[in-house]
């Protein structure tokens, strides 16, 4: 495929004007002026358009079909991978906004939850593991604050009921997985020596996933808002040595930029969301760009599948918010996602030998304007706004006949919660964030 | 000696000056008379005027044009370069009515009873909520605040988003707000039976004619007993003026039946001043809409399309759709949830973003709704004699990188700070930082 005569928005070399690109086998082969189409390639004339890589959502609950294992505070051993659904029609409609990978995560009903799993949204697949990107590292959630503490401490009157309880709860899991693990290390070499009689320890998939945290083959992606939770976490990281830690919404991080930037975490944040409960009552819509004047490796994420369509007016907002410049504020939703992520040497950026993971948009996709034209995951085209038909469902449902028109918008909903409302015994608005 | 104590006295002043000016968590706004000058002065309703000067005068505007003397003592702000706009409107919100989203001690737009219009939101409006400064300093000035929850929910208000009781924020106008019965799922959280739906949406069906049967019957009753006898019903009390036509019905209507289905109430009931809000399927019976000649407040348009085999931008595009059908739209935000008013411009800019017509949208948020409001002859638009309710702008307001830089509300200057904008004044460089020094 070459992409002909664009605006290029490299991200991280650049931005190039009448440029092509052209993609082979799904990576980007060539980015330069006056590229010969080999033969029998597609071309898509991008004259006066713009060429972007895909946007990564670091924090999304779409194309899965359970978010909260809600029954225990911990719960490393269940994995999003598990329950991957591929035909959601929310798919599309990220794709609708230029979003080609996205990190499906496990919900916020737990300090410790389960595994999460980064998917490229190859949409038009019936099959569940083809949306995985293969080879990306493995994740997990985390959840500090009033979600853990509400849904345990106050729902099932076990602990966490407080932030001291959330401290407890992963210290004692992180000490559980290290002597867990010290006791097979210990078992394997002792099998090795003649005589050995002893029996191996019994097989724990929750202290293996934890253990496997420890040893820095998972990254932690932790729910959390107010600035001393945040601190907490740093300090039991610290501790147990574990260096790959993203925070998620991360509400209170401008608070303690100083202190993420010199531990090296790093930040997924909402653009501008605030008030929807009380641990995000001191927010600023001015994070993103504290965060990331202060070192801090900041993406904007969207925990939602309306806000995730339009990531790219997200991050716009840094300049209203922050005055941050046109490759600051993009790198938010691209390349600064992919390295939360730890793909960033495979996306998030539009460079020779990366996936073809690319967004095309009439108008510049930091204006109010931009309006995603094509988006195409590795090298082949998911979403065509002008060839599209309307409907896009690779599924209906044949009993469904009561239409679903919501009166009131859901914005400001924490959807880290979905599948906890059992807990609360009704629907009411405060049970829904 | 003395030089020293003058000097020290001089230093003790101002830093005395520096540090009231520092400390000030709410900086007062300032009144009087004030020349914008060199200014672009989009009018909305009498096109855009270059090289304008705009006069604000207790509270008023007294002048725009190329050519006016400024006033002796008026306070100059140059405008070179920049914008001037009406204050934006939004037609959805629950400003003052709530704080923190899951704190029901905060909340206060939501009371119990499904007939409940002497409910009003002008009552519990707190002047001081965080998010009015939040939403104001965007060039937001003024907003619906209404009340939520079953079906006759109360009565909602227009308030300015400046003023220290609800009276001084009071904008001019207030409407009942009806839910009118819903046949649809309300949201993904609704997880009742089709069955179950159909039921409930029949039952609230024949409640509301009751309710309005009674309306009308005690209408007569105070009519012929020339307002002696008609007893104590407060709900019917409220509902007196909306059945005499002298107040506003607003109906929140979204699924398309549910549109066709409120037109036709309205029609039979020969109720005559409606408003229509949500609307989000309009779209698809927006002839009706425009036959009907019922305004509508639609929004917000950042949001996912109600059907899952509609085409995937449906709600961004509703607006437009509308409009071109003829319906008279204003768009609101409708961003209770986390009281993002502030995003309000980029609800319409969307809209226009999938097709809506730049000058279309433009109204939609400032002449429109001042016009379904009532209150066009003091907000909405740059003309001489309206209110001094303006803001002052380095851009296309709509795009997302365009700064607010001076807000007036009834012609209050609106000190440009907020919670939001004093922590970043605080945390951009934090002192200490890592090390306590």
């Amino acid at each position: 495929m070459l992409i002909k005569n664009a605006t290029v928005l490299t991200v991280t070399k650049g931005t190039l004007t009448e440029t092509d690109v052209l993609v082979k086998d799904g990576k980007i082969a060539q980015i330069g002026k006056n590229l010969a189409a080999p033969q029998g390639s597609k071309t898509i004339d991008a004259t006066g358009l713009f060429v972007m890589p895909g946007i990564i959502d670091a924090h999304s609950h779409i194309a899965i079909d359970g978010i909260n294992e809600a029954s225990s505070p911990v719960t490393a051993e269940v994995a999003e991978g598990d329950v991957i659904n591929p035909t959601q029609i929310s798919i599309y409609r990220a794709l609708g906004g230029g979003i080609t990978a996205v990190h499906a995560m496990h919900g916020s009903a737990n300090a410790i939850g389960g595994q999460c799993e980064t998917l490229k949204l190859r949409y038009g697949t019936f099959d569940n593991d083809a949306m995985k990107m293969e080879g990306a590292p493995r994740t997990i959630k985390f959840a500090l604050g009033e979600n853990p503490t509400r849904v345990h401490g106050a729902g099932n009157s076990i602990v966490p009921r407080t932030r001291m309880g959330v401290e407890f709860v992963i210290r004692r899991s992180f000490s559980d997985a290290k002597k867990y693990a010290e006791d097979w290390d210990n078992y394997n070499k002792n099998k090795l020596v003649k005589g050995f009689r002893g029996a191996p320890p019994v097989y724990n998939l929750r202290l293996e996933t934890l253990a496997e945290i420890l040893k820095g083959n998972i990254i932690i992606h932790c729910h959390s808002y107010r600035a001393d939770e945040i601190f907490m976490l740093l300090n039991v990281c610290k501790d147990f040595g574990i260096k790959r830690l993203v925070f998620q919404h991360v509400n209170e991080g401008f608070k303690v930029a100083p202190e993420l930037a010199a531990y090296g975490a790093m930040a997924s944040v909402f653009s501008d969301w605030w008030a929807y409960k009380f641990e995000v009552y001191y927010s600023t819509a001015y994070n993103a760009a504290i965060l990331t004047r202060n070192g801090v490796v900041t993406s904007i994420n969207s925990d939602d599948a309306e806000m995730m369509r339009h990531l790219y007016h997200e991050a716009a907002k840094t300049q209203k918010y922050g005055g941050l410049s046109d490759d600051e504020a993009l790198s938010l939703v691209t390349i600064n996602p992919a390295k939360q992520l730890g793909i960033d040497s495979r996306t998030g950026s539009l460079e020779v030998g990366k996936d073809a993971d690319i967004a095309i948009f009439k108008n510049h996709p930091l204006s109010v304007y931009g309006v995603p034209q094509y988006t195409i995951v590795d090298g082949i085209v998911r979403f065509d706004r002008a060839n599209d038909p309307a409907d896009m469902r690779l599924m209906v449902d044949p009993k469904q006949n009561v239409e679903d028109a919501s009166v009131l918008s859901d914005k400001g909903r924490d959807n880290c919660m979905d599948g906890t409302e059992f807990l609360f015994g009704d629907f009411s608005d405060a049970d829904k964030k | 000696m003395k030089k020293i104590q003058l000097l020290s006295g001089v230093i003790t002043v101002l830093l005395c000056v520096l540090v009231f000016h520092i400390d000030a968590q709410n900086p007062k706004g300032k009144y009087g008379t004030f020349a914008l000058t060199n200014a672009t002065v989009e009018t909305v309703t009498k096109g855009t005027v270059k090289n304008a000067t705009v006069i604000l005068s207790d509270g008023k505007i007294t002048a725009i044009g190329e050519n006016i003397t400024v006033p002796q003592g008026a306070q100059v702000i140059d405008c070179k370069g920049l914008f001037i706009y009406p204050g934006m409107i939004d037609g959805g919100t629950n400003l003052g009515l709530s704080e923190v989203g899951s704190d029901p001690r905060t909340q206060d737009h939501n009371e119990l009873g499904d007939v409940i219009p002497q409910m009003k939101a002008l009552t519990a409006v707190n002047p001081n909520a965080v998010a009015i400064p939040v939403t104001r300093v965007s060039g937001v000035t003024t907003a619906l605040s209404s009340p939520t929850g079953e079906m006759f929910t109360g009565t909602a208000a227009l308030i300015n988003l400046h003023g220290y009781t609800p009276d001084q924020m009071f904008a001019g106008f207030e409407g009942v707000v009806l839910n009118f019965p819903n046949t649809g799922r309300r949201g993904f959280f609704d997880r009742r039976t089709d069955e179950e739906i159909k039921k409930a949406s029949e039952n609230a069906m024949k409640r509301l004619n009751e309710v309005w049967e009674r309306a009308v019957q005690y209408h007569k009753i105070d009519s012929a007993t020339k307002g002696k006898d008609a007893g104590y019903y407060p709900e019917m009390k409220a509902l007196l003026p909306v059945v005499r036509g002298e107040r506003a019905l607003l109906i929140e209507a979204n699924a398309s039946k549910d549109i066709l289905a409120a037109l036709k109430w309205v029609k039979e009931r020969k109720i005559n001043k409606v408003v229509l809000t949500g609307v989000s399927e309009g779209w698809r019976v927006a002839d009706q809409i425009a036959k009907a000649k019922i305004p509508v407040i639609t929004g917000g348009v950042l949001e996912l399309p109600t059907r899952e085999s509609d085409r995937y931008d449906q709600a961004y595009a509703n607006a437009g759709q509308m409009s071109k059908a003829g319906v008279k739209v204003a768009i609101r935000s409708a961003e209770m949830g986390n009281q993002n008013y502030r995003n309000l411009p980029y609800h319409a800019g969307f809209a226009v973003a999938y097709g809506m017509d730049k000058t279309d949208a433009l109204k939609a948020i400032t002449i429109v709704p001042a016009e379904i409001f009532g209150v066009a002859d003091k907000l909405g638009s740059i003309e001489v004699g309206k209110s001094g309710t303006l803001f002052v702008c380095d851009g296309d307001p709509f795009e997302t990188k365009t700064q607010i830089k001076q807000v007036f509300i009834e012609g209050w200057q609106i000190p440009m700070v907020s919670r939001q904008t004093l922590l970043y004044d605080e945390f951009l460089k934090r002192e200490p930082g890592v090390n306590k020094k």
